[in-house]
């Protein structure tokens, strides 16, 4: 899928994940903000890429804002921010 | 070495001494000696009224390494240890520990007290914010050592911890230093955890923002303790100082865990006539409470007493007739301090007698129930109120350890998973309590009894509670929340976690 406009998903409460999707020039990136960073944050980028790849994305910047979301979660909302990027 | 709790322990730490290690919650009760107290006694015509912080800090003949005490009752409203350091930091001392009972965020201030070498040594029971932070991080000369609120009282009563000046947030006090808290602007309740600090230490400051002619009575803490009496203008800020109310939570998993845990303590039999009981002022805790009180009106239970912090729901409680009297160390909201003030029954108790397990005998060993929260526990059933998952300093006993060793019954109470963190955990980052005096821990998805109580397993063996292993419920947390990495720590000793009876139960190190 390819990413034409920004896009967003999630909110800021407790357990929740905020997604903004951005297009992006070289690639995948992710700039990850969590409360639980230093014991979840290569786990919650690794749900956010495994995403991207499952929906075929090539060039999107994801910027994650993290309240302690569960993997569920944090995969619906990526898939949902998606959506709303493309076409 | 290695403690009873399986913590590497070192035999000396720099800064605190030779480590005596925690041997088990009973091991250390027994023959113990008291110390004495060196004090200036006056003639019939000494006045203790000084004009200033500044004079009376002349006066105790304040100097480099001193050790100055605070109590807590003002909580984050507190002005004194601020007004105090900046003060002293201005007399250009330094070297000094501050023992206070509790530092909230408040006291914001003391971090550039300790970065600038005035203080260098901290004793606290709980610490939050950023002090807590600028300790977590290493920026505190010598490790910070953390009691509880019995074991405070313990160390100072032995000489363990050993008081220069003491230092009273007084809401109302006389010319000749008498204190109560239930009068006055400031007014707090009851003045627990500065009773010690006023027996032991060599000097004794009131401070005040409600100076009374003599006397100012109910007297809480006496003219025969206390050196000298120093008026400001506010002792704290009454919006920080109590809460107005205390609510019970509305989130249906708290209130779910809470009904569990009312149901555990009646079906084990403990909900009877003489029933004690004691809980936090967190949301889910006073939910426990109004399923408690549901029960013991239904059955006409009649109650000895509610000890502890006392919150206004409590104070309901005891107005309704449900316990006969209250034990109060520190008041919650306005109404456990108006309570405080009228009721007969409603009796001020000191640290010492709330939890010091080196007297004749604590309030806690009276309690049938305590309820208690938790930010981890482990398989072994230790909990951590000491540190976050991410290592930082966030609380401290308080008087966690002292009422999980005295109750007959000490329920964790606590969600399994919080923002994606599995509460319970294999091991704890730090251990605050031990595991053999915590009965059970109650979740939104079950309950897990400590194997130690096969007489509780027993009385629950055709129980309908959802009971598991604490394993189980380990594994229905991680199954959800995915296993947490490790967080890494440098080797520095930043804090020193001492059980109440003085060994040392764990160290936190340094985030890194």
């Amino acid at each position: 899928m390819k990413i034409v406009r920004p896009a967003k998903a999630g909110t800021m409460e407790s357990n929740d994940i905020y997604i903004m999707v951005y297009p992006n020039e070289n690639g995948n990136e992710i700039q990850l903000d969590s409360i639980v960073l230093k014991q979840f944050g290569n786990q919650i980028k690794k749900v956010i890429m495994d995403t991207l790849n499952e929906l075929e994305v090539e060039n999107a910047l994801v910027v994650a804002k993290d309240r302690g979301a569960l993997d569920y979660t944090i995969k619906a909302r990526v898939e949902t921010a998606i959506k709303r990027a493309c076409e | 070495m290695i403690n009873a709790v399986k913590r590497e322990i070192p035999e000396f730490i720099e800064g605190y001494g030779k480590v005596k290690p925690f041997m088990g919650a009973y091991a250390n009760i027994g023959d113990v000696v008291k110390t004495s107290v060196k004090i200036k006694s006056v003639k019939p015509n000494d006045k203790k009224v000084l004009p200033s912080i500044k004079d009376a800090l002349l006066k105790c003949g304040i100097k480099d390494g001193m050790t100055i005490s605070f109590h807590h009752h003002l909580r984050n409203g507190d002005y004194v240890l601020n007004m105090v350091l900046d003060e002293i930091a201005k007399l250009g001392i330094k070297n000094l520990t501050v023992a206070a009972s509790s530092i909230f965020p408040c006291h914001a201030p003391l971090v550039e007290h300790i970065k600038n070498g005035v203080v260098t040594k901290i004793y606290a029971n709980y610490m939050s914010g950023p002090v807590a932070e600028a300790v977590s991080k290493g920026l505190l000369k010598y490790p910070a050592i953390m009691h509880t609120h019995g074991g405070r009282a313990r160390a100072i009563e032995s000489g363990d911890l050993h008081i220069d000046i003491a230092f009273i947030a007084a809401p109302t006090c006389d010319t000749y230093g008498n204190i109560n808290g239930v009068e006055g602007k400031s007014a707090c309740g009851s003045l627990g955890y500065a009773i010690p600090d006023a027996m032991y230490a060599e000097k004794v400051v009131a401070i005040t923002d409600n100076l009374v002619d003599y006397p100012a009575c109910p007297i809480e803490i006496s003219q025969e303790y206390v050196d000298y009496v120093v008026v400001v203008d506010e002792i704290g800020d009454p919006k920080g100082i109590v809460s107005g109310t205390t609510r019970i939570t509305r989130d249906p998993i708290g209130l779910r865990i809470a009904k569990l845990a009312a149901q555990l303590i009646d079906e084990v039999g403990l909900l009877k006539d003489g029933f004690s009981f004691q809980t936090g002022a967190g949301g889910t805790s006073l939910a426990v409470a109004a399923f408690v009180k549901d029960i013991m009106k239904k059955k006409n239970i009649k109650g000895s007493f509610a000890a502890g912090g006392i919150t206004g729901y409590i104070v309901d409680m005891f107005e309704e007739g449900l316990f006969k009297a209250l034990f109060d160390v520190q008041c919650f909201d306005l109404k456990a301090v108006e309570s405080y003030k009228n009721n007969k029954a409603h009796q001020g108790m000191s640290a010492s007698m709330y939890g010091n397990p080196h007297n004749k005998g604590a309030v806690v060993n009276n309690l049938d129930v305590m309820i208690l929260g938790a930010t981890e526990v482990d398989i072994d059933f230790n909990v951590n109120v000491t540190t976050g998952s991410n290592g930082i300093i966030i609380g401290g006993s308080g008087g966690h350890s002292d009422t999980a060793a005295g109750a007959k019954l000490a329920i964790v109470v606590t969600q399994l998973t919080k923002a994606r963190l599995p509460i319970i955990v294999d091991r704890v980052t730090t251990v605050t309590t031990p595991g053999e005096t915590i009965d059970a821990v109650v979740t939104e998805r079950g309950i897990a009894i400590n194997p130690r109580r096969q007489d509780l397993l027993e009385k629950l063996k055709d129980s309908n509670l959802p009971i598991f292993t604490i394993e189980e419920l380990k594994n229905m947390a991680e199954k959800l929340t995915g296993v947490p990495e490790k967080i890494e720590f440098e080797d520095r000793i930043v804090a020193v976690v001492e059980y109440r009876d003085g060994t040392v139960i764990d160290v936190v190190r340094q985030v890194r």
